[in-house]
């Protein structure tokens, strides 16, 4: 029964790959609409020991937009329902589900105690007749309800594609407000769907790129609070920062963290020639990894740690390479026409995202390692920056439109190229950096 | 677009003639933003664009940006003409030193463009040290594509947005 389910998403999935395949690099389309989703029902959860019956339907809410904002699943309204369910622990009328064509349903109850909060679920393959893995139960405090939401909605869609969650994860940004010659910007952090959104730096100086540690509880990033591009790192709780390299006569940018958090990866250019460089964060030491006279930049580590995957322009325009962590020679992976940047390693180790320029269009796309099989994901005037969701299925990015007018806004799409969305935000944002799922 | 540069030009030259106020001095552009009202704000006698050994006259006489072609940070004919001026200057005016900022357009990546940036203001700043400017009076900077001055998305703005500008700080004041 979870085969069947499971089947049928897997069936899904590989049809939008496979049309994506057929139609072949630099022409891909969205094919939104294609494949149907899996129908779902998600009750409001049962408020237990008289906890509110709003915190109640604020959970299911939240459960059925991550579900449905995946574009695997469909939410059956409410208003279909033939029955309810209004007690946690009685039975399931299956033939009441089956007849409203509701493939998963998932209940769930909410028990407020003071400022402690209790979630139990429970999934259910409708036609199967019988529930999917056990039910189980998450404590946190009221505050953090949403996150648990996001844990209830990680382990249905775990159970059901068989693939890791991404719900209970985060996003930090640049937050941007004003027109493009005035553009302000700051630092943010919100939950993965934009809600709870935090700002983390004000506005007086301009920051660029922020890059979340490997446990989320860091960020690197760029500021020009000297007047000079600098690489800095703050504390996400406590929002104290300070300053990480700073190299009389040069600039740092572009940082992000090894997957063991020690050590940092960024681009200083010296004179005119900008190159590759690491750092150790507890001893400050730096080490130069390229030094050939054209660009090295936008680099990223392999999951194991291993690996760097970095752009250059020495073949004469910007294109991808992989070295070693330690340097030496690197081995170009992209040979498309047209020119590829931000490379970012996929957590699954298997993928490398990247922003395409070609032809005076900008796209986001990935490609295996060994730089086969492109596949582009979207295209607009100015699509950039992918950043990947921890189960590497889903790549936000910032889309900038044309014009005096011209406003940054997040984005996110699946990595067969369905499912393109807006994140919502306050304000405009850009440079997006997905955390891990939080513990 | 020709119209329209001679229409600023004139606009300029009415500001200058028209100026009385005490202009600000030393203090760098910042972004290198084009501010066709700060030749305004300054002063008739010393610091206004009438006064050679001004930041205005710099900005506005000498020239203080030179331009670059679409990814390429060669200087022109014209953008070693104008940095020829701003060797002179600055080698008349010894008590002044520059932050020399590099700028992109905004068709390319982030990373990229700063990178790109740094190469046009290197290349400015190694033309002048060939001019005999000392080096230690000069830093560069590179911006990227985060501080367009126009804001179009067409070849028109592009090209006034490739820019390395020469930013004075320091100086007499008057």
């Amino acid at each position: 029964m979870m085969v069947r389910i499971f089947t049928t998403l897997m069936a899904l999935m590989m049809t939008a790959t496979l049309s994506l395949a057929q139609q072949g690099p630099l022409r891909i389309e969205i094919t939104e609409g294609v494949i149907e989703p899996l129908p779902f029902a998600t009750p409001d959860f049962v408020a237990e020991n008289g906890s509110s019956t709003e915190m109640g339907t604020e959970l299911a809410r939240v459960v059925a937009a991550d579900l449905q904002n995946t574009g695997l699943f469909r939410e059956i309204p409410a208003r279909a329902y033939i029955s309810n369910v209004t007690d946690f622990g009685s039975a399931i009328q299956y033939p009441d589900w089956k007849a409203i064509n509701a493939q998963a349903l998932v209940t769930g109850a909410v028990n407020v105690s003071g400022n402690s909060l209790t979630v139990k679920f429970r999934l259910y393959d409708i036609f199967s007749g019988a529930e999917l893995g056990n039910g189980l139960q998450f404590q946190g405090t009221t505050e953090g309800w949403r996150r648990m939401a996001h844990k209830v909605s990680d382990a249905v869609y775990s159970r059901i594609t068989g693939e890791g969650g991404y719900f209970d994860s985060r996003v930090v940004f640049v937050s941007e407000m004003g027109p493009k010659n005035k553009r302000q910007k700051r630092l943010a952090v919100m939950d993965y769907d934009g809600a709870g959104v935090k700002y983390l730096t004000d506005s007086r100086s301009l920051v660029l790129a922020p890059r979340f540690s490997p446990t989320g509880d860091r960020v690197l990033y760029t500021s020009y609070e000297t007047g000079f591009p600098r690489i800095y790192v703050l504390d996400v709780g406590s929002v104290q920062h300070r300053v990480l390299e700073s190299g009389e006569g040069s600039i740092s940018f572009a940082p992000r963290f090894s997957p063991n958090g020690q050590t940092v990866v960024y681009s200083q250019a010296t004179g005119s020639n900008t190159d590759i460089y690491t750092m150790d964060i507890s001893s400050g030491r730096s080490t130069r990894l390229t030094s050939a006279p054209s660009i090295e930049t936008a680099p990223s580590y392999s999951p194991d740690g291993n690996s760097i995957v970095f752009e250059s322009d020495r073949s004469g325009a910007q294109q991808l390479y992989i070295m070693s962590a330690n340097g030496g020679e690197a081995k170009r992976i992209s040979f498309g026409q047209g020119r590829y940047g931000t490379p970012v390693w996929s957590p699954r180790g298997d993928l490398v995202a990247f922003t395409k320029q070609s032809k005076g269009r900008f796209h986001i796309g990935v490609m295996r390692i060994d730089g086969s099989e492109e596949r582009l994901l979207t295209a607009s005037f100015l699509d950039e920056g992918p950043t990947w969701s921890p189960n590497g299925r889903v790549i936000m990015f910032h889309r900038e439109t044309q014009g005096a007018g011209g406003r940054s806004t997040l984005y996110s799409v699946d990595i067969t190229g369905r499912n393109l969305r807006p994140v919502r935000t306050p304000e405009g944002g850009s440079d997006p950096s997905w955390s891990p799922l939080q513990k | 677009m020709k119209l329209t540069t001679k229409v600023i030009l004139m606009m300029g030259t009415l500001s200058l003639a028209a100026c009385t106020n005490a202009g600000k001095l030393g203090g760098g552009a910042g972004d290198g933003a084009f501010d066709p009202n700060a030749a305004g704000n300054s002063g008739v006698i010393a610091g206004s664009a009438s006064d050679p050994a001004s930041t205005a006259y710099f900005q506005e006489a000498v020239g203080d940006r030179v331009t670059f072609e679409v990814d390429q940070s060669s200087l022109s004919a014209v953008g070693r003409a104008t940095l020829d001026g701003q060797a002179t200057w600055l080698l008349t005016n010894a008590d002044y030193t520059a932050i020399i900022e590099g700028h992109a357009d905004e068709q390319g990546t982030r990373e990229y463009n700063i990178a790109l940036g740094n190469r046009r203001a290197d290349a400015a700043r190694s033309y002048l040290v060939s001019k005999g400017v000392p080096s230690s009076r000069m830093q560069i900077v590179s911006y990227g594509k985060e501080r367009p001055i126009e804001i179009c998305s067409k070849e028109a703005c592009y090209a006034k947005n490739r820019r390395a500008v020469t930013v004075l700080a320091g100086g007499l004041t008057g």
